[in-house]
């Protein structure tokens, strides 16, 4: 079997990966997919260390990762869809009015 | 075996996320990061994870980016417009490009201290089959950490409520 830190190594660039595209987008579905793959990412890594630490918990946690993760994406898309219908536009520097 | 399962859904996993991020059109990002989670499912099998495998299958890759689809082609935006160029300086060129070295600052980083927390090498044997139980896993959930499970349904119903009422139209 792979050893663990192969697993943790690959998390780490994953969560890299989704860190530039929140960075870098200028769309906000693309900036949520991107959480979305940071958030696998720390799955990846609290199931990789659950098997090493042979314990259930790491799934546990990752279970509940999943729940909230779907609880974000509902909120965040319908914060995008009533955003889109104000300002007819996905750009995130569009939505300034709170700027001081 | 397990050698090559592993390095071929990490690249997989890693080229469709880097694509994800690259695609100018958010349908492409939305197709590509279920093939993303995809491989991830795979990795969870390679861990003794099915259980976990298969909550990814359908949730991630079933329920949420079926969510995302729906509102990808409901604002049917197809492409990314130019930020107008009076916002500010650092969305411009540079910015990105400091975004760029960021990001990949944090990548050797994070890669950096990955690496150093040793080999670790898993354990094989009988009581690896513990890790791999779907009714420990239904044991554990439903006593030790039964009220975070009866706090998510909370959390759920909260986040319906709070998705029906941002979303609705707004009767004037």
């Amino acid at each position: 079997m792979v050893p663990l830190n192969h697993y943790l190594v690959l998390s780490g660039l994953l969560f890299a990966i989704g860190t530039a595209g929140v960075f870098l987008r200028r769309n906000l579905i693309t900036v949520l997919l991107s959480i979305e793959i940071m958030l696998n990412a720390v799955n990846l890594t609290f199931v990789a260390v659950g098997r090493y630490l042979n314990t259930v918990d790491g799934q546990i946690i990752t279970f509940f990762v999943m729940t909230v993760a779907a609880a974000e994406a509902a909120v965040g898309l319908a914060l995008v869809i009533a955003l889109f219908r104000h300002r007819e536009t996905l750009n995130p520097d569009a939505f300034t009015s709170l700027k001081w | 075996m397990s050698y090559y399962a592993f390095y071929v859904f990490a690249f997989i996993a890693i080229v469709s996320s880097l694509l994800v991020v690259g695609q100018k059109n958010p349908m492409h990002s939305v197709m590509l990061l279920i093939a993303s989670f995809g491989a991830l499912a795979g990795l969870y099998v390679l861990l003794d994870a099915p259980f976990t495998a298969v909550t990814q299958i359908i949730v991630y890759a079933g329920a949420i980016m079926v969510l995302f689809l729906f509102v990808v082609m409901l604002l049917n935006v197809p492409r990314e417009e130019p930020t107008p160029a009076s916002v500010s300086a650092l969305l411009g060129p540079t910015g990105m490009r400091v975004g760029v070295v960021l990001s990949l600052l944090l990548a050797a980083e994070v890669v950096w201290a990955m690496s150093r927390v040793g080999v670790g090498v898993f354990s094989q044997g009988p009581g690896t089959a513990s890790v791999s139980s779907v009714a420990l896993i239904g044991r554990a959930l439903f006593t030790r950490h039964a009220f975070a499970f009866e706090a998510t349904s909370v959390l759920i119903l909260v986040a319906m409520v709070g998705a029906v009422v941002l979303a609705r139209r707004e009767q004037h």
